[in-house]
Order: structure tokens, then sequence, then C-alpha cells
């Protein structure tokens, strides 16, 4: 009998091998963290409802789910290479390799690391690794923090930190240079700001968001955004404040913070020191997706889905054949999407393997996908659905010139 | 280990039954065996897990989920092995990466 092999043990590949293995499917999943539910597990935040979306006990319940249907979790193994060989995926791990005819890459997101001064001394972390020890181990990251970097992601985290009474100084962005470039432009990190004002019970984030439609206001609204930041959650988030170097001797004792223009310019003379013993990098979410690249997926660069996404249609299948894409990977939305993306990439296998006709029930997964999209709490990018609206268009023109290819 | 969240407004407690002890270069610390050797150091106050191999500055966990490899350290001998993936165990035996003896060469021609 066929096993399919599932890379990634978060929400879109939990929720895949779930479909397929209620079809009937044998299901493998492999993951190199510790417990399955991927970035999921560290997601805390209360939702407009009232209740409160944890994680841990969200990746458990799909974990359980799982399991209980016959799908087999192997934790702590990382998946090395993949290639193709009789026409089987090989899928190499340190001690095995596994192959399958049909495979789903679902392995999420990395965090864009942005390069500061000094951030090599321990007590500096991605955002998400403090997220993590925080959620989920349950260990301090320190008794102060620094975030450097406005984004969804952050502005979450440092309310997560708060709420596990972790004191955060401060959240501002990282000094702009050719790396950090629009990470350090207050009027770009405002922009897309707006699309998280809800979340925000800062009444000038709130009221301004629907005054800074154009370009003009949005630049009014950076030259008077005030200079000591406006406060969420009691945090002052400082949009015209840069951090341009992070000191200690042999472990983060501070940050120097100085005042930027609103097209992100250092203005001498106005730096400060900032005591601190841990530092929070957070450039953002990019799809994680090198192995869908060794394995020779057609790659495009789309901005409104956080970087470069492998190719593939609305039916999770990519170019290559037997090889299926969920989740982050896809583009950088929320758990619940990858969810729904995982439902469809699920149904997509067994309709393809011949067991039973997915059609109409891919036809309500998109449906969900849909709405789930619309529905979103919290929106990484403003643009998703144009995004995704561009990698169709590419697929189709993939699809016509191998149509083309074929009739020369 | 006062750096623990033992009790979150939120989430549950946390289940503190299953201590285990595991060494750090050759010094015995606590953690819990469903935790990783990244984050059962930092409870104990430990963030510099190895010397860079060249410069000798401290390094600590960066990523903590295994992308950036900047937590290797070697476990039960085996080098390169990343603290943030691997679960504290009984016996455990971890040991921070050191200075490399020598330099390392720098191979381009227009280097030499």
């Amino acid at each position: 009998m066929t096993r399919v092999i599932v890379i990634g043990a978060g929400p879109a590949g939990l929720s895949a091998a779930i479909k397929m293995a209620e079809n009937g499917v044998n299901v493998l999943v492999l993951d190199e963290y510790m417990t399955a539910g991927g970035r999921l597990l560290g997601q805390l935040y209360e939702e407009p409802s009232g209740g409160w979306w944890n994680g841990i006990k969200e990746s458990q319940s799909l974990r359980d789910q799982a399991v209980k249907l016959g799908v087999e979790i192997k934790l702590q193994t990382s998946v090395n290479n993949i290639e193709k060989i009789d026409g089987l995926w090989n899928v190499y791990t340190e001690t095995t390799t596994y192959s399958t005819s049909h495979l789903l890459i679902a392995t999420g997101a990395a965090e864009s690391p942005v390069p500061i001064p000094g951030w090599t001394l321990p007590g500096v972390m991605s955002v998400g690794a403090a997220q993590i020890l925080t959620n989920v181990h349950r260990v301090k990251p320190g008794e102060r923090g620094v975030i450097v970097g406005v984004n969804v992601l952050s502005s979450a985290i440092a309310m997560e930190l708060n709420l596990a009474g972790i004191d955060v100084a401060t959240i501002a962005l990282p000094k702009m240079n050719q790396v950090t470039k629009d990470t350090g432009n207050p009027k770009t990190v405002l922009d897309s700001l707006l699309h998280v004002s809800h979340m925000a019970p800062s009444a000038f984030v709130k009221f301004g968001s629907k005054l800074m439609k154009n370009e003009f206001m949005k630049k009014l609204g950076v030259t008077f955004f005030p200079k000591q930041g406006v406060k969420m959650w009691g945090i002052p988030i400082q949009l015209r404040k840069a951090v341009i170097e992070i000191y200690g001797e042999t472990c983060v004792e501070g940050v120097t913070i100085a005042t930027i223009t609103t097209s992100g310019e250092v203005v001498k003379g106005s730096e400060e020191k900032i005591s601190a013993d841990f530092v929070c990098i957070a450039g953002g979410l990019y799809p994680l997706a090198e192995l869908a690249a060794v394995a020779g997926c057609p790659f495009y660069l789309i901005e409104e889905l956080g970087g470069y996404v492998p190719l593939h249609n609305e039916h999770m299948e990519t170019t290559l054949d037997g090889m299926y894409v969920a989740g982050n990977i896809t583009g950088i939305e929320g758990a619940k999407v990858a969810i729904s993306q995982g439902v469809t990439a699920g149904l997509s296998i067994v309709h393809n393997l011949g067991i039973s006709d997915q059609a109409l029930h891919i036809k309500n997964a998109l449906k969900n996908t849909q709405k789930t999209r619309d529905d979103a709490f919290i929106q990484f990018h403003p643009n998703v659905k144009e995004g995704k609206v561009k990698l169709q268009r590419h697929w189709e023109d993939h699809q016509q010139s191998i149509n083309n290819k074929v009739t020369v | 280990m006062s750096r623990r969240i033992i009790n979150h407004p939120v989430l549950e407690k946390i289940d503190e039954s299953l201590l285990v002890n595991f060494t750090f270069n050759n010094k015995t610390y606590q953690g819990f065996e469903h935790e990783s050797v990244a984050a059962a150091l930092i409870a104990n106050g430990i963030r510099t897990l190895r010397l860079h191999e060249e410069s000798a500055t401290p390094r600590g966990i960066y990523c903590n989920i295994g992308h950036c490899f900047e937590c290797r350290v070697t476990v039960n001998g085996k080098q390169g092995i990343r603290a943030c993936l691997t679960p504290v165990a009984e016996g455990l035996d971890v040991k921070s990466g050191e200075k490399l003896l020598t330099d390392v060469k720098d191979w381009r021609h227009e280097n030499d």
C-alpha cells in the first residue's frame, strides 16, 4: 500500500495527514523538532470573540487526531535532501531513506535575520526564539528586553512576553542599511502597521489608520508620530527611533538607540543607551522552501506572499509529478489558513492516488480557505490575495508553455 | 531556577515532576525531560553555548528552532548538534565548542 510522506508536523502537514488518514491513506509525517505543531506551538493571542487561541492546545489536538487515525509522526528527524529516482521521491534523513510516490512539503516559514552590530552576543535572538522560550519552554529569555523590528509578529510577541511577566523596554526599528532596507524605513513600516491597527488598544494607531490611506497622509503620520512612540500594552512602539548597536562584554547589556528622520536617516548626536539583558530581532517571516528548491521546483518572488514561493496551483500541486506544498511555504499567513490548505493538499493527494473522487470536497476546501483568509484576525501581508492571483497567472503561463512544447 | 515561568495567566501550570540531571562542560545541571538543552541551560542562567571557532567570541541561541545552527554543541561526543532541537535526558553530556587550535586558512589566492 502506498505510504504518503509529509515533511513538517505543523498545522498544514498535520491537517493534510488527518485528511488523508480519514480516507484510508497510510501517512508518515517527518519533523525535526521535539514536539509536533511547528510555529503554531508558540502562538497565543486573544481572539475577537474573547477566547484565547492557544497554540499548544491546538497543536496537541491536531497531533492527537492524526495519531488516532494511525498517522505515524517521526519527530527529531531532519530531512537533508529529496530527489526523484525511478519515478519515486527519495527522502533522505540521517538514518533512513524513505521513498514515496506522493510527497507533501509543509516546511512552514523561517525568520529573516536582521544584522545589527553586536547581534552575535548571547542574549540576542530572533523574536520567534523568545516566543518559543516563553510560551513553550516557559523559560524567560531575560528580565528586560528590546525588540528590534516593528511588524505584526513582533507586536504580537511583545504582548505575549508582557503576559508572562517579562518587561519589554521598547520596540524600535533597526538602523536602515542595505540589508534592513524597508524594515528600517518608518514610512514603509507604518504602512504595514495600518493593517494590524485593529489589534492595537491605542486610539492613536486605531484612529490614525483610517486617516492614513493615502501617501501624503502617511508621510504626515510618520512626521507627527510622537517621538516617544505610542504605547501598545504599555510598551512604547518607536517608529522614529532605531537601534544602531547592541552592546555588552560577553552577553547583552543594552542597546544604543537614536532618533531617525521620516525616511530612516539617523539624526547625529541623538544617540542614547537603553539597558536590557536580551534583544529580539524581528525581521519578519519568509517561506522555508529549500527542499522544494533542491527537488527542482520553479520559484517566483512574490512580495505579497513574503518571498520566493514554489510554483503551485490551487490544488496545492507543484509542477513536479507527485510533489505537493501547503502552509507557509506557499506564502506567509496564519495557522488557520495553513490548516485549511493542508486539508486541500490532503484531498488532492487522495484524489490523485485514485482512492476516491474528491473534486467536490476540494472545491469546498478551497472556499473554506478563502473564507478563513477573509476572516483572518492577523494578516501578515495585507495584499496576500493579489499575491495568490499573481502566482496563479504564473501557473497558467507555465501550463501554456508545456502545451506549446508538446505541439512543436 | 528563577528564570522559569511556572505560573502563567493563560497557559497551564508547567509540569515540574520530570527532573533530569545532565552535564554542561562537566558541571551538573537540572532540566525538565520535555525541554531542549538550550532552554534548560538558559533556565540555569547559561547563555553562552560555545565560542566561535576562529574569533572565540561567545555565541548563544539565535532562532531556537533549528534553522541557524548558532547553538551547535557536542552531545555525548557528537559534534555539531543543535542544542535547541535536543531534549535533555538523564546523564546527557553536553560540551561547548571552543576556538580552534589553528587559524582557519583562507584558501583564496588573492588573500595569500
